[in-house]
Formats: structure tokens, C-alpha cells, sequence
């Protein structure tokens, strides 16, 4: 880093200790703000984080603040947004993996302010990581779409090629596999997050190819409506879905953000706040689960439930050996689980068995 | 009923203040706006949030800068095919190329110290949002197909192709398999002209290019040239201008502008490469481009009005937690504003009760 | 390949290629009266939220329809009472129409995106939706893809057999001498631009009201861009907006299929499929028709008209 730019860090940093100083004196209620990708309504990923945010306002009430900003670009408008927020506020959550470097930068520049940034990786003093073990509920949903599928073909609606979808991808699969081993899954990428048009279309393209059972990893409610028109199962993508599919979805992965959140803030409030790295599951109640649908059969339901309980107590792990890579060469030795960093967390490979091909 | 008579000359008065009128516009319709969605909120200070924080505030002020400076860039190249008639709408992926371009040799060079690099980076960003557009060129000299259409397209297919390209050779190894490369060396990264910000000098770039293509427009021949072809085709044949050559040139000129703000995002406020380079800074430089009236000095003004509306716009949703969609109303309020008082400044309005 | 595999793709074709056919051929309409609309992603969206809006209090398809077009009508009157009365430049005018109207339709339609409606069905006549293959291919569409297909045609009745259509397209080629012999410009200009925007209104709410039952900001993403794109595919010519359409339509849904069947291609390339051959099919017709002299082209397309007299 060149000299010009540290001087002039080091100017912002006395001057935001001193305001940061001042406005901690009184015992002012925590002031909390969010930044998300997409707008709230998207009834998936932003929608889940804005009712965490609600959770958390409910249980602090007076001693928060709460600051929400939508559709937020993962470009570099989110660094000024960033700042924006970190100039008036004690803690920043930004919700989305492409916030990270921002989030890094403005971290540097206002050291009192406390940071939280979702599915990333970058840990600082002020800036606490944490993400969801989405991987676990792909297990439970594997499960129960390999005993329901009829044609032995689960459909996979994705966005991006991403370490969380690859997981969530060879979660699943493994988990099918293990009740039924004739199950097949084909992936179609859709290269979106959010286009309800393009999610439809390849749910029908993966229910004209046999699917009768659908996962989706993008955020809109899409792909469920299609499942209820055809008839076939899916499963709910971040939220409880089952308004759009009453008859569709077999159960749903409940992103839950709430706890998390009154917890950090409260942190916050006490002065107990310290950086952290979250990566949490089934146990710690960060993926929870829409309510079975009735129409599944009672072993079906049963043996899922068996699996929330198992993973609740920490007792199974969706990635245990001996597990192969799509290429044969072992991965996991009998027994063995994979640690997060690398195997989990930069994820980039196919588990032996699935047929689509790699995307790169 | 009201008439509309044409001026012999436009009216210089109506040149300051039609933009004045339809601010003043803009500001009354987004008060009643206002009021009738605010309910408890002081509407005096969304306004002065909306408005006057960006300029006063000393975050704010060169942050409204930043964003404005591709913008300026963007737009100057585009009103230069616009005087012509070529209609080149997809800057946007001329941007992106220019910014793959650029970052590709940043990242080749990793680590390498050097004045040669950002001027290699530079070039390599010009070049590449030139050859987007020469398709675009070629196309339609050889074949005679509509460039709307070829440089929408290749929007399309350029932000798909960055896709790639952070999925692929121009990943950070380091990254945990996330689309991103990695953040550029500091001797990639642009030369900050106001200490503490992130204002860099491609705002200088943009002011200093805006008045080359002022003066270029005024005195050179090609100026003379694209002007021609644009209001007169018929006019600009018999002159012996050369209508591929104007094509050529304007596409060139408008791909190659478009690269280096490409690349000016990538090693300036982003430092990096990311799937968010892309950020719709080719189509708001249309509009940016017209608000001017594809004028080279008035595009300063204009890029920096419509970066006020982004970064006040953020401010008005952080403040008071309104939804993202206001700003673009606000936007599109503005512009429909903007325009309609410009018809002052070509045509006199005068009431006349009785018919002919 | 088996029977039901293809009809399935064909009719997932026809879903993803309707809208593209209602806004383009609306679009054709006003720029054949050389006016360039470029607001069709704002005007889609704005009838995707009335449809779906409308469909949802009253469960009334033929009244969510309605309400479509007349949305994409009330949002298009803005841009053509500006371009023909206070003489802006249509394109700068069109953006701003797209801006507005992606602004507008996600502040007002915040409280829906919590709601699911009923969807327009396909249609079955017994007897003839029961002829194997021909039945479900030809007769038993959703009602907005005949009716698509019937604006086309009526456009094309339109602007090549009766008297009206053929003074638009005078004025499109050259207003000028158009209003010389007395016609009225403004008046021709408004209507196709009106016209446009209800064709844009029900082509946004087909994505609402037969794709998916959902209303979300944003949910046109970008089709309007690609409706104008097809009407310049067209050459201004209505049935080849149909052709157009489909083989969009078509390689954006096949490319989803190929990816399903795992054909190995990189999906980011198969993704670009869809752009890149509009543009190479559209040199190969030029190739064709390079002889030819092309005469489709609204030679007023985009130039201001106002009459001194």
C-alpha cells in the first residue's frame, strides 16, 4: 500500500475513533444496520434476512435501531453504501457473499464500528463472518426426494456455480442416493438468483426430462408455482413457500437469521461483541424446516425427521466417506468427514455418481 | 389552444433555464410525492438529503465524483455516434470487454511494479472495447445489419463472458472458488487525486476528454463530418463523406470510450474484477448523453446530475428507510422533466384563441 | 426423442416466446409510424403488475387482461404525449419510460409480492385437443398465445390492406410529405404509440398470468430490450416477429433442455446461445436479401415531426 493512502486511513481512523467515542457515552440504544442484495419481496434469500432483522427487532425492542437497505448492487455502489451506514451505526450486516472486499475495506477505515458479513471468508478484527450449513437441510430434502421421486429423476434448478450450490448440490445427491440408489439428478444452471420467467422455464424443461421431484438454489417462488401446476413435488428455497405450493411442497429449508442477529446486536449492547466465525446448522437452529406435507407417506416423513434429529445433535454429517469425486479419485476416506476449510468451503467438484457435467 | 412557433435561433436564455424549470418540476412533483407516502417525516429534510447532502458532504461530495466519472466517459463517446446516427446501445458490453480487457493484463502483470503498467492496462481496455464495437461496425458496413440490434446483443453475450472468465483463467486461486479475481496489485490500481477518497484520476480523464471532444466536434473534420451525416445524410453524400468511414469511426470512438471506463471502474473503485463490474453505466450514459443534448461540456453536467440522483438516492433509503424504487421514479421523473423543458429553448409557446 | 418430450418442449417454447410476440409486434406497429419506443421494459412490467393485481381481487382473467393493456396504454400515453406534443428525443424518452416504469411498478406493487392468483389455463376442446400429437400442439394452447398470434396477423391486415395502415407507414417513411397532403401525424403517431403500449401491457402480464403466478419487481428481466431487438430482427415485417420469437424463445428453452440432457458445453456458453445466433441469423438474411434493396426500414424512425403550418 502506498504511503498517500495510509496516511490518509490513518487521518479517518483518529477522526472516526473520536466520533465513534462520543456517540458511545450515553447509553443510546444499539444502532443496527443491514444491506441486502434484492428487494425484501423476493420471498427467498433477502426476504429471509429482513425477517431475521424483524426477529431481532422484536426481541430488543427499544434498545435497537434497525436500518434496512434494498437492492443493493454487489458492485463498487455498495462500498459507498457501506460507509454510508458505518458513519451512523454501531454494527453493519451485509448480507451477500459480493459485499465482502467492500465490507473489508470500509472495515479498515472505521475500526469501532462492528461489521458481520454473510457466506464469506475474510475475518477481521471488526468484521465477523458467518454463514448457514444450507448442506444440512439439502440432506433432509435429499432424502425425502429419493423415497418420493417415482421416475428416479430430481431436478435442480441453480444459480451460480458457487461452493453453497455445489454443496447443496452433492448434499442432496448423496442423501437421495443413500435411500435410493437408482436416483439420478440433473442440474440446470439458470445464471440468475432472481428471474421468476427463467426459473419457470427450467423447471419445465426439467419436468418435460422426467423430474418429478424439484430443488431449486435461486430465490424466487417459481419453480414451486410450476411444481403445483404439474403436479410433481418441491421444496421450499429459504422461506416457507407453502402458499404457492400446497401441494408441492413436501417441506421447506428455513434460512433463520433472527437468533443470530438479537444475538450479535445484544452483543454489541453489552460490549461483549468480539469477531467471530459462524458456520452453523441444523444444531444450532440457523436451518430449520417448513412443516411436512401431509401427503407424504408416514415412513417418509419419519425417516426425515430421524435426519433433523440426527443432525440436530450433531450426530451424522451429510459428507461422510467413503465419498468419491465425479472423476473416481477418493475424496473421503471411510468414516472420515471433511474439514470446512478447504474440502467444504471452496468446494468445487461433483461427488462420483452424479452425471451431469461440471460447470466451468 | 397553445401553439408551438420555432425560433430562428435557440434561445439562449431558455438554455440556463430550462434545466432550472424542470428541477424546480422534478422537485415540486416529488414533494407531493412526498407528502402523500411520508407520513410523520419532514419532507424538508428528504429533500435536502436527496439533494444538497451529496454536495456538501465532505464522503458524499467525492463520491457523487466517482460516479459520475464513467458516466462522463461513457457518455461523451456515445453523443459522438448519437450526432451521427449511430445508434450504439450496448456500451454496456464495450464496458465490460474494456474492463476484462484491462484487468486481464493487471492481473497478468500480478506483482509486477511498473509505470508502463496502467498505460498497457489502459490501452488493452481501449482496444478491447473497440473490437466489441467494430463487430458491431463490421456488421453493418459488410452486411448492412442494424447496430441496435448487434450491440444489444453483445451486451448479452459480454456480461456472460466475464461470467466465464471468473469462473475460469481470471479467478482469485486464493478465493475459495468464488467468481472473483483477485484484487489488483497497488501498481494496477489508479492514482487516488483527493486523499481519503476514492476519487481517481479518471475524473480528471473525463474533464480533459470532454474538452477534446468539444473542440474536436467544433473544429475537426471528422466533427464536421458526423454532424453532417446526422442531420443530412443526402447533404453528407454529396460531399464526398464517407458513410462506412462515419460508421467506423463513431463506433470506434464511442467502443473505445466505453473499455476504458470499463477499466477505470475495475481499477478504481472496485479493484478488482467482479460479476458487479457490469452496472448499467452504459445505458444510463444514453440517457446522460441526451440530458446534454449530446453536448461535450454539457455531459459533465448532466453525468453529474444523474449521479446525484444514485448517491442522494441512497441516502433518502438509509435515512429513511424508503424503497430503492423511489430513486428510480425520481430518475425517470427528471428526465421526463428535463426534456419536456427543452422544447423552450427551440420553440416559443404562445396562446392563440382563435383556429386558422 | 420421445412424443410427449417434444410436445412439452414446443408448448415450453410457446410460453417463453408469447410475450416476446405481443410487445414486439406492438412495438413494430409504432416504429413502422416512425416513432422509436424505447420504454417496452417499462410498459411489460407496468401491465405484469396491473394483470396480476387485477387477476388477484377479481379472479377475472378477462378483466386482468384488460387491466394490462389498459396500464401499458395509461404508462405509454406519458412517452407519447412527450415525443409528439412537447417534441423530446424518443430515445432519451423511452429510457426514462423504462426507469419510471420499473420504479413505479415495484413501489406500488410492494403488497402483492406476498400473493399467489390462479392461472390463465390452456384451453382444451374435446374432440380436437384429443387428436394424438396435432391435439396438444394446435389445439390446446393457452388462449393469449392464439390471441398473440392472431395480433400479428392483425397488425399485418392492418398496416398492408386497409387504407389507414397504409398512411402510417407514409408518415413512418416520411412524415413530411405524409402531412403535406393532410394527414395528421400527431393523431396517426399517438394511437400506434398507445397501441404499443397495451401490446406491451399484455405481453408483461402474460409472465404473470400464465408463466407464473407470481408478481415480483424486475420479473421482465430485460425481454423488452429483446422485443425491440426482434423487431429490428424482423426487418419491420409482422410474421417474421412470430419467426423471431420462436427461435428465441426456442434456443432459451433448448438450452435449458441441453443442459438437462448434459450435452457438454459450458452452460455459461450455451447461455450466450440465444444472442449470438439472432445476431448471426440476422446476417444470414441480409446475406440473402443483399440484392435486394430494403425498403422495411421507417426512414423517419426516431426524427422529430412538427408542423409549422
Amino acid at each position: 500500500m502506498s504511503k498517500v493512502r495510509f496516511s490518509s486511513i490513518l487521518k479517518l481512523t483518529v477522526l472516526s475513533t473520536v466520533l465513534a467515542f462520543t456517540s458511545n457515552v450515553s447509553a443510546d440504544p444499539v444502532k443496527a444496520a443491514f444491506v441486502y442484495i434484492g428487494p425484501t419481496g423476493d420471498h427467498g434469500w433477502t426476504y429471509a434476512h429482513d425477517e431475521g432483522v424483524k426477529y431481532a427487532k422484536e426481541k430488543l425492542g427499544d434498545d435497537v435501531i434497525m436500518t434496512t437497505i434494498e437492492n443493493v448492487a454487489e458492485n463498487s455502489d455498495s462500498e459507498r453504501v457501506i460507509t454510508s451506514l458505518a458513519r451512523k451505526n454501531d454494527i453493519v450486516f451485509t448480507t451477500s457473499f459480493g459485499y465482502m472486499n467492500p465490507t473489508v475495506k470500509v472495515a479498515k477505515r472505521y475500526p469501532d464500528v462492528k461489521f458481520e458479513h454473510a457466506t464469506g471468508y475474510m475475518l477481521e478484527d471488526n468484521v465477523s463472518v458467518y454463514s448457514a450449513r444450507f448442506y444440512e437441510g439439502r440432506h433432509v430434502i435429499g432424502k425425502i426426494a429419493g423415497r418420493m421421486t417415482e421416475s428416479n429423476v430430481v431436478g435442480y434448478i441453480a444459480s451460480f456455480p458457487i461452493p453453497e450450490v455445489i454443496r447443496g448440490i452433492n448434499s442432496a445427491f448423496l442423501a437421495a442416493k443413500s435411500v435410493n440408489p437408482d436416483v439420478q439428478i440433473k442440474v440446470v444452471w439458470v445464471y440468475s438468483w432472481y428471474d421468476p420467467g427463467k426459473e419457470a422455464d427450467a423447471a419445465n424443461a426439467l419436468i418435460a426430462q422426467g423430474a418429478d421431484v424439484l430443488m431449486q438454489h435461486t430465490d424466487s417462488t417459481a419453480a414451486m408455482t410450476v411444481a403445483e401446476e404439474n403436479g410433481v413435488y418441491a421444496f421450499g428455497q429459504a422461506s416457507n413457500m407453502r402458499e404457492w405450493g400446497p401441494n408441492a411442497q413436501l417441506t421447506g429449508i428455513i434460512n433463520d437469521w433472527g437468533p443470530y442477529y438479537a444475538d450479535r446486536i445484544a452483543a454489541v449492547r453489552d460490549g461483549t461483541w468480539s469477531s467471530s466465525d459462524t458456520f452453523a446448522g441444523v444444531q444450532q437452529g440457523m436451518v430449520k424446516f417448513a412443516p411436512m406435507n401431509n401427503n407424504m407417506p408416514t415412513e417418509v416423513k419419519n425417516e426425515a425427521m430421524q435426519a433433523i434429529i440426527d443432525l440436530s445433535m450433531g450426530k451424522i454429517h451429510p459428507f461422510t466417506g467413503p465419498i468419491n469425486k465425479q472423476d473416481g479419485s477418493p475424496w473421503l476416506a471411510e468414516g472420515e468427514t471433511p474439514p470446512n476449510f478447504p474440502d467444504l468451503l471452496t468446494m468445487d467438484f461433483y461427488v462420483e455418481g452424479i452425471d451431469s457435467q461440471y460447470p466451468n | 389552444m397553445i401553439k408551438l412557433i420555432p425560433r430562428v435561433e435557440n434561445s439562449k436564455v431558455m438554455i440556463l433555464l430550462s434545466p432550472l424549470l424542470a428541477m424546480t418540476l422534478t422537485a415540486l412533483t416529488a414533494l407531493i410525492i412526498f407528502i402523500f407516502i411520508l407520513d410523520d417525516i419532514k419532507v424538508s429534510s428528504v429533500f435536502f438529503t436527496l439533494f444538497v447532502l451529496p454536495l456538501t458532504d465532505s464522503y458524499l461530495f467525492p463520491e457523487l465524483l466517482v460516479k459520475a466519472a464513467p458516466l462522463m466517459i461513457i457518455g461523451l463517446g456515445l453523443s459522438i455516434g448519437f450526432r451521427a446516427g449511430i445508434w450504439n446501445i450496448g456500451a454496456e458490453g464495450q464496458y465490460v470487454i474494456g474492463g476484462i480487457a484491462g484487468g486481464a493484463v493487471g492481473l497478468y502483470f500480478y506483482n509486477v511494479e511498473g509505470f508502463w503498467l496502467l498505460p498497457l492496462m489502459a490501452i488493452a481496455s481501449i482496444l478491447g472495447g473497440m473490437f466489441y464495437a467494430s463487430i458491431a461496425a463490421f456488421l453493418r458496413i459488410r452486411y448492412q445489419v442494424n447496430e441496435i440490434l448487434v450491440t444489444l446483443m453483445l451486451t448479452y453475450v459480454a456480461v456472460l463472458f466475464l461470467s466465464a472468465m471468473l469462473q475460469g483463467p481470471l479467478r482469485n486461486p486464493a478465493g475459495f472458488n468464488f467468481p472473483e479475481s483477485r484484487i489488483f496489485h497497488d501498481s494496477a490500481m489508479l492514482p487516488i487525486i483527493w486523499e481519503g477518497t476514492r476519487l481517481h484520476i479518471g475524473f480528471i480523464v473525463a474533464i480533459i476528454l470532454s474538452f477534446v471532444a468539444w473542440f474536436g466536434i467544433k473544429k475537426h473534420m471528422f466533427g464536421m463530418q458526423i454532424k453532417i451525416t446526422g442531420s443530412a445524410p443526402r447533404a453528407a453524400k454529396f460531399a464526398g463523406f464517407n458513410d462506412n468511414k462515419t460508421v467506423l469511426y463513431s463506433l470506434l470512438i464511442s467502443g473505445g470510450l466505453a473499455g476504458l471506463a470499463g477499466f477505470f471502474e475495475a481499477s478504481g473503485p472496485a479493484g478488482q474484477l467482479t460479476p458487479g463490474l457490469p452496472q448499467f453505466y452504459g445505458f444510463t450514459a444514453i440517457i446522460v448523453a441526451f440530458l446534454a443534448r449530446l453536448h461535450p461540456i454539457g455531459i459533465l453536467f448532466s453525468a453529474l446530475l444523474i449521479a446525484l440522483s444514485y448517491v442522494g438516492g441512497e441516502e433518502v433509503q438509509i435515512e429513511y428507510n424508503l424503497p430503492s424504487s423511489i430513486t428510480q421514479i425520481f430518475q425517470g421523473m427528471l428526465l421526463f422533466y428535463f426534456l419536456a423543458c427543452d422544447i423552450l429553448i427551440k420553440y416559443k409557446v404562445v396562446l392563440n384563441k382563435t383556429k386558422n | 426423442m420421445n412424443e410427449s418430450l417434444f410436445i412439452n418442449i414446443i408448448i415450453g417454447i410457446s410460453i417463453a416466446s408469447t410475450p416476446l410476440i405481443f410487445a414486439a409486434i406492438g412495438e413494430l406497429l409504432v416504429e413502422r409510424s416512425g416513432v422509436l419506443n424505447l420504454g417496452v421494459e417499462g410498459m411489460m412490467i407496468v401491465g405484469a403488475l396491473l394483470g396480476f393485481v387485477v387477476q388477484f381481487h377479481t379472479g377475472n382473467p378477462f378483466l386482468a387482461v384488460f387491466a394490462a393493456l389498459l396500464g401499458g396504454m395509461a404508462i405509454s400515453s406519458i412517452f407519447a404525449f412527450l415525443t409528439q406534443f412537447l417534441l423530446t428525443n424518443q430515445v432519451a424518452t423511452g429510457l426514462a419510460l423504462t426507469l419510471f416504469g420499473l420504479g413505479f411498478s415495484a413501489f406500488a406493487g410492494r403488497g402483492y409480492t406476498e400473493e399467489t392468483i390462479v392461472l390463465i389455463k390452456a384451453i382444451h376442446i374435446p374432440v380436437l385437443s384429443d387428436i394424438p400429437f396435432i391435439g396438444p400442439l394446435v389445439f390446446s394452447m393457452n388462449p393469449l398465445v392464439y390471441l398473440a398470434f392472431f395480433m400479428v396477423y392483425l397488425v399485418w391486415w392492418f398496416l398492408f390492406k386497409t387504407k389507414q395502415g397504409l398512411i402510417l407507414r407514409s408518415i413512418g417513411d416520411n412524415h413530411d410529405a405524409a402531412h403535406a397532403i393532410g394527414h395528421n401525424v400527431v393523431r396517426y403517431r399517438f394511437m400506434a404509440i398507445l397501441f404499443g403500449g397495451a401490446m406491451a401491457g399484455v405481453g408483461g402480464a402474460f409472465l404473470s398470468l400464465v408463466q407464473v403466478p407470481i408478481w415480483g419487481e424486475d420479473m421482465t428481466a430485460g425481454r423488452g430490450w429483446i422485443a425491440l431487438g426482434l423487431v429490428v430482427f424482423a426487418s419491420w415485417l409482422p410474421f417474421r416477429i412470430i419467426l423471431g420469437a420462436i427461435l428465441f424463445g426456442g434456443i432459451t428453452v433448448l438450452q435449458l433442455h441441453a443442459q438437462g440432457f448434459d450435452i457438454r458445453i459450458s452452460a455459461q456458453y450455451l447461455s450466450m446461445l440465444p444472442y449470438l445466433a439472432t445476431i448471426l441469423i440476422l446476417v444470414s438474411l441480409r446475406i440473402r436479401l443483399k440484392n435486394k434493396t430494403n425498403r422495411t426500414v421507417p426512414n423517419c424512425l426516431g426524427r422529430i415531426f412538427h408542423s409549422t403550418s
